[in-house]
Formats: C-alpha cells, structure tokens, sequence
C-alpha cells in the first residue's frame, strides 16, 4: 500500500483545568487535567476521506486542530508524508462560518491570503476569480464583505480559500453542521466534486452520521477521547461491532420504519475528569462484564480490516 | 463587473447616517461641536480682536462688561478681562488650546494604551500580568493625581523658562499618561478573542507571520470600542486640563486654556466682574456636554447587542 498522507501514532493531548493557584493553596487542591485524546492512532491514505465521528467532548476537534498543528501534543506525534520533498501543505474549513472569514476584509483578499507572497495582484485576481467559480459564486463577488453573504455561500467562500493554498490535505471541521439541510448537500457535493478533480485528501470531522455515510471512505468512532472502533465506513456501517458504534446508528433516523424499537439512550456519560478505571464507555453499555470495569480494552484488528476496542466483540 | 457607489453615495446610505438622523441631541451636539471646532481652529481668522497682543490692548477698555449690559461696547460683545482683552476671543483662543491638548493627550492614551493592550493580549502570561496589574496600580489612584504627580515631577526637573516653554506638552503626557489604562483593558480583552477567531487561524494555517496577523487580522477588529472609548475620552481630557489649569497647574496665563481663562476671572468674580470667569465656564460646559453626547449616541449606535 502507498505511503499514507497523513500517520497519526499514539496522540495525546491533556488541558489542565486546575483551579487558580491561590485557590489550589487555600483549598490545597491537587492539580487537575483532562485527557482530550488520549492514544489516537490512524493513517490517512492520499485521495479518501477519512472521518472522525463522536459526540460533543470527544475530542475529535482536538485530534484535528492537533493534525493541523494550531495545537502541540502532549504525547506522540503526527506525520505527514512529504511528496516530491514538499511538505504536504493542509488547510482547514472551520465550523462557523461567521467566525472564518476576517468581517473587515473583502472576501477576495481573505481567499488570496494564502497565496505565494511572490504572486502580483494581477494573478492573484485572475486566481480569486477562477476559485470563485470552482465553488459556484460569481466573480464579482470578491469585492463583497463577509456579511454580504449567506452561511453556505461563506463557507463556499472558506472552501475557496482552502483552494487557494493548492492544499493536498483539507481538514473538515464540521463543515456543514450550522448549514441548512438544503444547503448542506450543495456543500457536501462540492466538496466531492473537488475531491473528484483535484484528488484531495479529506480529514473530516462530524457528529451527523448520514453525512459521514456520504463523504467517508474510512471511519473511526471516538469515545471520550479514544477512538473505539475503526475500519472502511461500508464495513462499519453494515456490521458494527462496538456497542457504542451500533447505538450512534440506531440514533439514525429510518424513514422508513420510524416507529421501530429502540433503546432509550442513557444519557450517562462519565466526567472525562474522573473516568473509570476499566472501558470508559461501561456505564452505557448493554454487554457489560467485570472485565470491562476492571480493564481497559485496547484497540485490536478484527478479521473484516477492521479494529474495535471491546471485550464482549469476538472475531 | 457593476461599478460599486461612489463612497459620498455609500457613507449617506450607511447605517450609521441613518442613525443620526434618528437622534436629534445627536445631531443637536454635532452641530455644536463641529461649530466650535472651527471656531477654535480658525481663531486668528475669526476672532474679532487679537487678545495675545500687547499692542492692541487698551487698558481704558479694561473690566468692560457684555454689549447688552449697561456700560457695554458693541465692539466687546462678551466684554473685557482686567486688562482689557476681549472676552469672546480669548475663549476662542482658548478653546484651540483646551481642544488640542484634550485631543492629542487622548491620542497619546490611546497609542499606549492600544500598543500595551495589544502585547498583552497577544503574548499573555507573565506578560500579560505585569501589564494589567501595572495598569490597576495606577487605576487606584486618581486620574487627576496622576496628572500632578507627572507636573510636579516636570516641574522639579526642568528650569523655570524651559518648563515655561514646554508646558503644553507636559500638561499633554500628565493627561496622556493618566488615561491609557481604559484603551489597554478593551484591546486586551478584544485581542485575546480575535487572536482565538478562526480567520486568523486561518492566517495561520497559510503560514502568515504572527506579526502580520497581529496587525491586519486582530488590530483592525479591535479598534471599534477604542474609537468610542476615545470620544468619550475626549471630554474628560478637556475637564481635567481645564481642573489643572485652574489650580494654575496646567496652561501659563501666556497660552490661557479655558480653565485657565477661568482661573483669571475667577479672582474678580465677587467684585461683580462675573462675565470674565462665566463665559469660559459656559463655552467649557458646551463643549464637553456636546462630545459627551456625541460620544454617548457613538456608543449605543456602534454596540451590535443594542442593535
């Protein structure tokens, strides 16, 4: 197999959280912190999508801002594969599409900002106007202010700016999850044809499955920040092994058995302060043994090219 | 490629026009301020007669009252100081001074305040600390005190002609520097949010110096509540110039501000005088009242959450 775009081993990232010094002394409270990530590791292959998927606080944001290098791990560490001995150059499209783009700036300057430094503006023009177009807006639309737009059309915009790096790899954070369904799927298709024509590499990150379904290749699942099953998104979405995996997929709306038997979610997550000594997913579980809360499940592969980090899964 | 409106068209159509025109004390102290701005910009102009020169000064025209009193002369419409000077001029005069003092030593704040609140924003921690607790130190005592410990201090070390000479300029850094700790509060607190923002995430993603991103990415974005705070600013400027000129710690009677123009009448005001001290007073009223509500109707006009 080729050399994967992006190889993440062993990440680690803890906050602390402790309180102020002086409340420390007074309350002699010890120094706290939570482990965000903790031991994440996958592989990226040039060209796919890989998606992270998991509920608020699982530390997916973390794992990407760590790959984007806006953050330092405080254990193991992320390459990324030099092509032609160039570094890969990534670039990432946030989640708000307010906050993404400078409100003081017309948005052609905002996507001309990670152009070479070399690029006369008569180029840099020719280039805005030529990224517009890639993303379906006018042209003249480049000497319009950030507020002149809707939230897809900025986040057409951010996607433009994302192009303008000539990136290899774009880190997904969430990209359509403040959008409209309507214009959700307008972004969603762009972002496939762009794949399509300019073989990018897609880091991307969500919490909604049937957009995960449609853009990943492959997928990991992570839990209070580890990933706890991982594989090519068609053999996760068929047969799901991890008892947190099968129920984030019964969470899935079926439009066409919408009265059908489900499970009352627990709402029971542990504080990622104090979690438990053994799978940090038992207090949720249906197939949970004494095994699973003295033991931590490591992550191991399966026979389908999978991996899954369960005791009760067998195979 | 449509031709965009020309920016007279764009700044009529703005938001902010639209605004005034809704806030007639609004437009009521622009007008008053734009009036007395030019007053005391073009006072050699102007003003009917030349009070800083000896040579024009009549001393038989001395303690003269205003025209509509009895006594009074059409040619000193506001009357004459003790020695004769005219009333009305020498507050034009004295508005140019009370004017540029109050506006470059609210330029002198903001340019340290905005340069301190920027570093400690920027680079946090101990940085960040030293500044801001520099910055309560100061916030406990009172402005005014500032100024005089910073007039004493100019006064003790330079000789008496020198300190004559560069009076403006102190009373200008004794202002200044007693008011920069407001501008370095908000940009440090803007600073800290824009620097978090995803556009200069972004920047840096695209690999963009930090130093660049400082200045065209968080600066810009932070500069807003500044130019509000330094409205505001300006009148209490004007005030605490005129209380140390009053206290005869501000302007020589050479280049009398309006706190010092009512210093001198001050003196003769119980000998029934009182157009000498009360027309400054009422001109330094009218002055910082119209920037007060101009700077008021600035803020809520600008606040996004009143909007």
């Amino acid at each position: 197999m080729a050399v994967p775009l992006v190889t993440v081993r062993d990440l680690g990232r803890s906050f602390d959280v402790s309180d102020p010094l002086v409340q420390r002394l007074i309350t002699r409270a010890p120094r706290r912190s939570v482990r965000a990530v903790d031991g994440v590791s996958f592989e990226v292959q040039t060209g796919t999508t890989f998606a992270i998927v998991g509920e608020s606080g699982c530390g997916k944001s973390t794992v990407t801002r760590l790959v984007a290098g806006l953050d330092t791990p405080s254990e193991g560490e992320v390459v990324l594969a030099a092509r032609l001995g160039v570094r890969p150059r990534l670039q990432m499209v946030f989640q708000d599409p307010v906050g993404s783009l400078n409100p003081r700036w017309r948005v052609g300057r905002s996507i001309a900002e990670p152009m070479p430094a070399a690029m006369d503006a008569a180029a840099r023009r020719a280039r805005v106007a030529q990224l517009l177009e890639t993303v379906g807006l006018a042209t003249t639309d480049a000497v319009k202010f950030p507020h002149e737009f809707s939230g897809g059309q900025r986040q057409r915009i951010a996607i433009a700016r994302a192009l303008a790096a000539e990136a290899d790899l774009l880190l997904l954070d969430e990209p359509t999850s403040a959008l409209d369904v309507s214009v959700q799927a307008q972004v969603l298709n762009l972002l496939k044809d762009l794949q399509d024509s300019f073989g990018l590499t897609y880091l991307f990150i969500s919490h909604n499955l049937a957009v995960v379904r449609f853009m990943a290749d492959r997928l990991a699942i992570m839990y209070l920040g580890r990933i706890v099953e991982e594989g090519p998104a068609e053999t996760l979405f068929d047969a799901p092994a991890h008892p947190y995996t099968r129920k984030l997929l019964e969470t899935v709306p079926d439009v066409d058995n919408p009265r059908r038997e489900r499970d009352a979610p627990a709402f029971d997550v542990p504080s990622p302060l104090n979690l438990p000594p053994g799978c940090s997913f038992c207090p949720r579980c249906p197939l949970v043994t004494d095994l699973c809360r003295r033991e931590r499940p490591v992550l191991r592969d399966r026979a389908n090219g999978t991996r899954v980090a369960c005791h009760a899964v067998t195979g | 490629m449509s031709r965009s409106p020309s920016f007279l068209r764009r700044s009529l159509d703005s938001d902010l026009v639209w605004r005034l025109r809704q806030a007639p004390a609004a437009v009521l102290s622009a007008c008053v301020l734009v009036v007395m701005v030019v007053c005391a910009v073009a006072a050699p102009l102007i003003a009917p007669h030349t009070p800083f020169d000896p040579g024009t000064l009549n001393l038989m025209d001395s303690r003269l009252p205003p025209a509509w009193v009895q006594g009074g002369s059409a040619t000193y419409l506001l009357g004459t100081d003790e020695q004769g000077r005219d009333v009305l001029s020498t507050i034009f005069y004295g508005m140019r001074i009370s004017l540029a003092v109050g506006v470059a030593a609210v330029l002198l704040s903001v340019v340290i305040g905005v340069t301190l609140g920027l570093i400690a924003g920027w680079f946090g921690g101990w940085v960040d600390t030293l500044i801001m607790r520099l910055g309560d130190v100061q916030l406990s005592f009172p402005t005014i005190m500032i100024a005089f410990f910073i007039d004493g201090i100019a006064k003790a070390v330079m000789p008496p002609d020198l300190n004559q000479a560069t009076r403006f300029y102190v009373v200008i850094l004794a202002i200044g520097v007693a008011d920069w700790v407001q501008f370095a509060r908000t940009v440090r607190a803007a600073t800290m949010i824009e620097k978090n923002r995803d556009y200069a995430a972004a920047a840096r993603l695209s690999r963009v110096p930090g130093i660049r991103i400082l200045f065209t990415h968080v600066l810009p974005n932070t500069l807003g509540p500044v130019i509000i705070l330094a409205t505001l600013g300006l009148g209490v400027a004007i005030l605490t110039e005129a209380i140390l000129s009053f206290l005869g710690l501000g302007m020589p009677p050479t280049q009398p501000s309006l706190g010092a123009l009512i210093r001198v009448g001050n003196d003769l005001l119980l000998s029934g005088e009182w157009w000498i001290s009360m027309f400054p007073g009422l001109a330094l009223v009218l002055l910082v009242l119209s920037v007060n509500i101009f700077g008021d109707w600035l803020r809520d006009a600008l606040n996004p959450r009143l909007k």
